[in-house]
């Protein structure tokens, strides 16, 4: 730790114009806003608006492409974010970067070593970690190791590394998004505590419940462009909900249609239990229905539909269209799964949703293979089929020839959509399929998913987006730790009911 | 092009993504079509240089010895290539191939003077290799996907265990092939059919088939896509232990046809037969551009590889320029310079 240094006593900030391009793709196109010192500002707007970008470059970890950042009225261009941790800045990441072996004193103090002569002073190290600690309200040892913490704990950490190192702006992005309410009301009042202290704090969160209550200003981005500001009291939350998307929120939702009563339901689950994260969930899908799956993260959402797919260790009655699935476990594989006419888009486009090294054909066709390969493949069949889904889907794209990994995140998401509904399944899980998606390509699989239903498809949305699952489904099933605690009717549902069911908040489970 | 999508208004960033996607592919197509031909241009380079420092090196005899010498590695190599890309690692086929020499050479001892029909005793033996080769790749295939143990563990262990069993048969010594049985077997390794040597034919034979079940069956897509990311092949519903499986098994059949040739070569098998055959194998499939942690790679590169290795040690016992017994060394300082020129690749 460098003690001394004058500068950190207060930090203004000022962006003007500040622009950035990715190659030939601009994701700022000149933002220009003030922050003053010590006050807590709710940086709102959807996924891709820019926000993280614009933070990144406040945090020195981007730098700008044209435009000015100044610090204090001090314009200031970071090569890296100990340029700015060096001046107070200091952003706690959404993805953890805390090494995993090390303990959490190594990791508080990680490229700030203190030393006495040419050894580590781990002692005091272990002691101002331990102060650290405390003012986040964690109580470990300092000497545990990474590893053996809960992600909750692993934010916390996060937080206290960056008082340790005594942080004079602070930007978190989605801090309580891994915490349970009692931990996020202990955040709340730290950050209290620090703006006393003079520290401005940026608070990017979709919750907005929270950003009411926690912030002074909010600051509203979208499509790379600084939209409004406005004191928080003077906004009410649907005003913040329609300055982030830019419209009415009814236009970005297709109309909602009645479910045809099926005389059976596509997808009954009975007393399925995932260990250590779904006990004893039961729901139904009926065919042309969307049904939602809301929940903190955490509460189980995921690991339900993973232990159905048999890639977790389960327990429980599974029927499709009637047919029970056998050894009452749901099913071995996805493989299985898929056979019997549902197949699940992950989480995790990345890492378990595409391959983004392979052609656009390749990931098309992998789940239907056996339509293309009798016995040889048929590449030419494969391409027509990839010809037909970019047209179907919407897929934007200069090339069929290209890799996955060359397309936005928006196509790339479509894509993995259309891979899913290659095998054509008769119920469909979709685990966030927005995130990290733009405004338009929402829009794009919003309008998607219900044509699908329309079709008769039994539609599944898992989403930690509130907004979208009232807009989006017909039904909504709201998990808590492990519990599936209501079935609410989305059609005169609100986000408070949503979230007090959620957190645990409200008085009795509603079926619908 | 792409029929334009009707449904959503055009939005000029999503236009703008498309072009640079478009812009960006060009420039790894045309490398990627370099890392293809590298293998190729190598070989020619060294033939080149061969005829030049050798007049003995350019001839019909010369190239057919070389391709002989290249089948066995070779065949291994086309196996070892599926088990690369899928992502696993072999290190046991050079011991496998012994204990399947062994194996083999006493089973025909014992059952042409047994069975009374020396032929059969042959091509019995020639069923058994393949057979062990299968079996051996099963039970690697087993204890990797079923057993979740690393690929390298599993086969550093199985690479003690074979060799340590054919010493055991062998007493320390070399098990031989009875002299009249040996006579009978001896054309499957030098005969010819139309010119070209046996090993040969079936080299190409492998080969031929390998190309075709990695790039015109879904088995073999589901390999590149497994190796590719197996998370991803796993919740695209691919059944990934059985895929992985028979990529051992795949290879064991490879490495039995390998052996079913070898023995007739020599009539024996010691606690020397195949030793290092599983770097040359490994060598082979890397220098032919087939990616160590597995996704991408190709057949064709693979048998380019193989003969570009046996080339070099050919150049090096027909020359006198640098020592024979620094082939190894050659091998290596060519491993090594293409995996240099492979870097960021992706």
């Amino acid at each position: 730790m460098t003690n001394a240094v004058a500068t950190k006593s207060s930090v203004a900030v000022e962006f003007d114009g500040v622009v950035k391009a990715f190659g030939p793709v601009q994701v700022l196109h000149g933002v220009s806003f003030a922050l003053a010192p010590g006050r807590v500002y709710g940086l709102l707007g959807e996924n891709g608006a820019g926000k993280s970008t614009l933070m990144k470059i406040l945090s020195g970890y981007e730098s700008l492409t044209s435009g000015t950042l100044r610090i204090n009225g001090q314009p200031q261009s970071f090569t890296s974010s100990r340029d700015a941790e060096a001046l107070g800045i200091v952003l706690i990441h959404q993805e953890f970067n805390l090494a995993e072996d090390l303990s959490v004193a190594q990791n508080i103090f990680l490229g700030h070593e203190k030393k006495k002569g040419f050894l580590l002073d781990d002692a005091a190290m272990e002691r101002d970690a331990a102060a650290a600690l405390a003012a986040v309200g964690l109580a470990i040892d300092p000497r545990t190791k990474v590893r053996r913490l809960i992600v909750a704990e692993k934010q916390l950490v996060e937080i206290a590394k960056a008082i340790a190192r005594r942080a004079r702006l602070l930007v978190m992005d989605e801090p309580t998004a891994t915490l349970t309410p009692g931990e996020t009301e202990r955040l709340f009042k730290l950050i209290a505590q620090l703006r006393a202290d003079g520290v401005t704090i940026v608070y990017i969160s979709h919750k907005l419940d929270e950003v009411e209550q926690v912030t002074d200003e909010v600051i509203v981005m979208r499509d790379g462009r600084f939209v409004a500001r406005a004191p928080t009291p003077e906004v009410s939350r649907q005003q913040m909900a329609n300055l982030m998307v830019g419209r009415e929120l009814a236009d970005l939702y297709p109309p909602r249609d009645l479910v045809v009563a099926a005389d059976k339901p596509a997808l009954r689950v009975r007393n399925f239990s995932v260990p250590g994260w779904a006990n004893d969930a039961s729901f139904e899908v009926r065919p042309g229905e969307i049904l939602g799956f809301a929940g903190l993260v955490g509460a189980g959402r995921t690991e339900l539909f993973e232990g159905l797919l048999g890639l977790r260790p389960a327990s429980g009655t599974v029927e499709m269209r009637g047919e029970p699935v056998p050894h009452g476990k749901g099913w071995r594989n996805p493989r299985d799964a898929a056979k019997h006419g549902l197949t699940y888009l992950s989480e995790d486009r990345k890492g378990k949703g595409l391959h983004v090294h392979f052609g656009l054909r390749q990931n098309l066709t992998l789940m239907a293979l056996e339509r293309y390969a009798q016995p040889w493949l048929k590449p030419d069949a494969e391409r027509a089929a990839l010809a037909e889904a970019v047209k179907d889907y919407g897929i934007r794209t200069g090339s069929l020839d290209v890799r996955a990994s060359s397309l936005s995140g928006g196509n790339q998401q479509k894509l993995a959509l259309a891979k899913v509904l290659q095998p054509q399944p008769k119920v469909v899980v979709l685990d966030e399929p927005t995130r990290g998606v733009d405004i338009g390509a929402k829009r794009d699989i919003y309008f998607l998913i219900q044509r699908l239903a329309r079709e008769g498809l039994a539609v599944i949305v898992v989403s930690s987006e509130l907004m979208e699952l009232i807009g989006l489904c017909h039904r909504v099933a709201v998990m808590r730790a492990g519990r599936l605690v209501a079935t609410l009717d989305a059609t005169h549902l609100t986000e408070e009911e949503l979230i007090a069911h959620a957190t645990g908040t409200a008085d009795t489970p509603t079926a619908a | 092009m792409p029929p334009e999508p009707q449904t959503p208004p055009p939005q000029p960033e999503a236009a703008i993504a498309a072009a640079a996607a478009h812009r960006s592919e060009a420039k790894p197509r045309w490398t990627e079509r370099l890392h293809g031909l590298g293998p190729v241009i190598g070989l020619v380079l060294l033939c080149i240089a061969g005829t030049l420092l050798n007049g003995d090196f350019a001839t019909v005899d010369n190239a057919m010895n070389v391709l002989t010498r290249t089948a066995f590695i070779g065949i291994i190599a086309v196996g070892m290539c599926f088990v690369i890309i899928s992502g696993g690692i072999d290190l046991s086929v050079g011991s496998m191939a012994a204990l399947i020499a062994g194996s083999v050479i006493m089973f025909i001892n014992w059952a042409g003077p047994a069975s009374g029909s020396p032929l059969m005793a042959v091509m019995m033996g020639a069923v058994l290799a393949v057979a062990l080769g299968a079996l051996f790749g099963l039970a690697h295939g087993l204890l990797i996907t079923k057993g979740r143990i690393e690929p390298f563990i599993v086969t550093l262990g199985t690479l003690g265990i074979f060799r340590a069993y054919l010493t055991y048969f062998a007493d320390g010594g070399a098990l031989t092939l009875d002299n009249e049985l040996s006579d009978l077997y001896a054309p499957v390794y030098y005969a010819s059919l139309a010119g070209i040597p046996v090993p040969v034919w079936v080299f190409v034979i492998v080969a031929v088939i390998g190309g075709v079940i990695l790039n015109r069956t879904a088995y073999g897509r589901y390999v590149q896509a497994i190796g590719s990311n197996e998370q991803v092949a796993r919740y695209a519903a691919v059944d990934v232990d059985r895929v992985k499986i028979l990529t051992y098994v795949l290879l064991g059949v490879c490495v039995g046809i390998a052996t079913l040739l070898y023995v007739p070569r020599l009539g024996s098998a010691s606690p020397t037969t195949g030793l290092l055959w599983e770097l040359e194998a490994i060598a082979a499939v890397i220098v032919g551009g087939t990616a160590l942690k597995g996704g991408a790679g190709s057949i064709t590169g693979t048998v380019v590889g193989a003969i570009l290795l046996s080339v070099i040690s050919n150049i090096l016992n027909l020359t006198s320029i640098i020592s024979v017994y620094l082939n190894a060394a050659v091998q290596g300082f060519v491993i090594i310079v293409v995996a240099f020129l492979q870097r960021g690749r992706r």
